[in-house]
């Protein structure tokens, strides 16, 4: 049988921070590790955009030799106590499990994060990148979320002096100022970039490509390749009336509120956020559920998700899902916010919402919801958190002349070999793509470092 | 990062010389940067008031109002911000348009100097405007001086110059003669209130604004402002802005979203000040 990670108590959690799954135990490990079948031809190695081998791993673990399964685990993925957090593995891994087929998949996801957490607290050494005098060439790495860590560690292992440039003051991008500390502890971001400042990677906070360096200064002063990971991080509104009162967040200003600046710290952090006691919480993806979690954690007394389709069409992990339920986040599905209305100080009071009803499939595959007419009813709130996605960040892409954007704004690469329209100038991830996951985007990174040795080979 | 200067030119209002020669060879007039002066410190707007691209230096100017630019404003000539993000925001176009009368509230002679010296070596004719509470917090005169044909203080409280409001003057000016542009930037309800004046005399006018924002780099929207009925952010639109088109009520509202919180910061910090 497959081996439950246990979990802080959902009553205890919901008003702490701290880590909701607390990883296995090396006997849960241990249990869980043998029910690998070892399969010849492995799917799920087919299902890991980042091509972990799988089995391999679990059986050194089986073995008994955790140092060895997570270097094996490290050949390929340079984040792994991130990825066995954060992975949507239902998806991808763990769906093509053999065993999963008549009963339940092996909990890949969790024996991976074991074996990093066990590096973590035992300090595994690190694959260390020995400078030689003559480095293979220089790279420039742009954004340092998932794809960026992930194509400057890849880069580095390769023998490339790697420079990766973030505009925040902390690295990490999304894992940083997203995923909040109960799923993600921010701790572990430092640990995974630290081992990369290891392998001998320079990382430049505080520096806005296309406005503090462009690209082409990049390429001036030595570098000669660039891969562009800045994700998609403009955030999308509803553009619905009332929108700009106070009280009404981006999902990306309450998340970056709490996660980068710790404003759950306040005052001991000097960044405040303000929660009120009814929160909405517009959309039903991961982030959605990142944000109502955190508002129960910041003391709001009641926090619903407020969604235009059913439950079937929610983007979230059913992981994510359920733990917000266990929660207490309340489910206002059908559901579509049309105006909000504020009070004289210019602070949210009412979200007034239209019931809505499933229609034919849409452009997306999903039913599209349908309003009901004379369907309007007023829902009290007085903290609205917008989480229904987001587009691309203009800044890099109009400071960058000679770079080609698609029709969605988002930069076109060559399928093949991820160059952009200017030589030499890669890119992946989210920029690329439109949100997506942490591991698609560092599959891209991946893709992207091999895309750049080849390309600076063949230069010489 | 490493503050080169520091002078104080008015009660809580102090001046930074800061090496950053990236930003330096960069800035425009209406650029801003985002700063950090400490570990758990709040990331704060600075609009660039002045820079020289050869020394690779900026000017910033700080007025101590809540816990961090209090604590910034602490800060001495030798020690380093931890974090300097920038330049910032879309430059102001500087063109040669003939007369243009630039008005400045309190603290808004930062942001307006600069564009008042690229217009004025633009070969525009510069009439400078500059009021504020009481003759002490006057600041950057002689800078605008030195950029201006002509140049005039208010004064609410009647020390120095006019007695009154500056769009008095403002009014008085455009009252006797023919002006392209005005610039105004200053509080908000000064704005507000310039921009009332352009627009009866039908003069186009320019505003910057100071949003409330986190990452500056359009991550976090936060510094939403309506302009023209449609939604802009301050920090990748702006900050500066048609300013007839601009929604001031909305930006009052929402730059008072936090006084409670800033207020027990505060508090706090004088009390700890005090304990000392």
């Amino acid at each position: 049988m497959r081996q439950q990670m246990p979990k802080q108590d959902p009553q205890i959690r919901r008003s702490n921070f701290e880590e909701v799954a607390q990883g296995f135990t090396a006997e849960l490990a241990q249990a869980e590790a043998k029910r690998c079948l070892n399969c010849k031809k492995p799917l799920c190695v087919e299902g890991c955009p980042v091509e972990v081998e799988i089995p391999r791993f679990i059986t050194l673990l089986v073995t008994g030799k955790t140092d060895e399964a997570l270097a094996k685990i490290k050949e390929k993925n340079s984040l792994p106590a991130i990825c066995g957090r954060v992975c949507p593995q239902e998806n991808q891994c763990e769906k093509n499990c053999v065993l999963g087929r008549k009963g339940e998949p092996v909990a890949i996801g969790s024996l991976e994060r074991y074996c990093a957490d066990w590096g973590r607290a035992h300090q595994a050494a690190e694959p260390v990148c020995t400078p030689t005098a003559a480095m293979r060439g220089k790279v420039a790495v742009v954004g340092s979320g998932p794809a960026g860590l992930t194509a400057a560690a890849d880069l580095a292992l390769m023998g490339y002096e790697v420079t990766l440039f973030e505009s925040l003051h902390a690295t990490g991008g999304v894992l940083r100022y997203g995923i909040p500390e109960f799923r993600l502890p921010k701790a572990i971001v430092d640990y995974e970039v630290g081992n990369l400042e290891k392998l001998g990677v320079t990382i430049q906070t505080n520096v806005l490509i296309g406005k503090t360096l462009t690209i082409d200064e990049l390429f001036a002063i030595g570098y000669q390749a660039v891969f562009i990971g800045t994700g998609a991080g403009l955030p999308y509104f509803l553009g619905i009336s009332g929108e700009n009162l106070n009280g009404v967040y981006s999902a990306n200003e309450f998340l970056t509120r709490v996660n980068l600046m710790k404003a759950y710290r306040f005052p001991e952090f000097d960044t405040p956020i303000r929660i009120g006691q009814r929160v909405a919480v517009v959309g039903a993806g991961n982030v959605a559920m990142d944000s109502a979690r955190t508002a129960l954690r910041l003391g709001a007394k009641e926090v619903s998700i407020v969604y235009r389709r059913s439950r079937e069409e929610m983007p979230a992990r059913l992981e994510e899902i359920e733990n917000a339920e266990e929660e207490g986040v309340i489910f206002r599905l059908l559901t579509n916010p049309v105006k909000l209305l504020g009070d004289e100080n210019g602070n949210v009071t009412t979200m007034v919402c239209q019931k809505m009803a499933l229609g034919e499939p849409d452009a997306s595959g999903r039913r599209k919801p349908v309003p009901i007419p004379g369907s309007e009813e007023a829902l009290s709130v007085d903290t609205v958190v917008v989480a229904i996605g987001q587009g691309p960040n203009p800044i890099l892409l109009q400071g960058t002349t000679g770079l080609t954007l698609n029709k969605r704004g988002y930069i076109e690469v060559d399928p093949e070999t991820l160059m952009t329209s200017i030589p030499g100038v890669f890119a992946g991830g989210d920029i690329v793509t439109g949100a997506a996951t942490v591991i698609a985007a560092m599959g891209a990174g991946k893709r992207a470092a091999r895309a750049i040795d080849r390309y600076l080979s063949e230069q010489k | 990062m490493k503050i080169l200067d520091k002078k104080q030119l008015a009660p809580e209002i102090v001046k930074f010389l800061v090496e950053a020669p990236l930003i330096a060879k960069k800035a425009q007039p209406g650029h801003f940067i985002i700063l950090r002066h400490k570990e758990n410190g709040e990331r704060i707007p600075l609009t660039i008031a002045d820079f020289d691209r050869e020394k690779g230096t900026i000017t910033l100017v700080c007025q101590g109002i809540g816990k961090s630019t209090r604590e910034i404003n602490q800060m001495e000539k030798g020690d380093s911000f931890l974090d300097l993000l920038g330049p910032l925001g879309k430059a102001y176009p500087v063109q040669k348009l003939g007369t243009v009368v630039c008005v400045a509230g309190g603290l808004g002679v930062a942001p307006l100097y600069p564009k008042a010296k690229a217009l004025h070596e633009a070969g525009n004719r510069i009439i400078g405007l500059v009021g504020a509470q009481r003759k002490e917090m006057l600041i950057m005169t002689e800078e605008m001086a030195a950029v201006c044909d002509e140049l005039q203080f208010s004064t609410d409280d009647g020390s120095y110059g006019h007695h009154g409001l500056i769009t008095e003057p403002l009014r008085a000016v455009l009252a006797r003669e023919q002006v392209d542009e005005v610039v105004a930037v200053g509080p908000v309800p000064m704005m507000a209130a310039a921009v009332q004046v352009a627009t009866a005399f039908k003069v186009p006018v320019v505003v910057s604004l100071n949003a409330l924002m986190i990452d500056g780099t359009g991550m976090c929207g936060g510094c939403r402002v309506t302009v023209g009925g449609v939604t802009k952010f301050c920090c990748v639109d702006g900050p500066t802005f048609d300013g007839a088109a601009v929604d001031f009520h909305e930006i009052l509202m929402r730059q008072r979203y936090y006084r409670d919180q800033e207020t027990e910061a505060l508090h706090r910090c004088k009390l700890e000040e005090a304990g000392k």
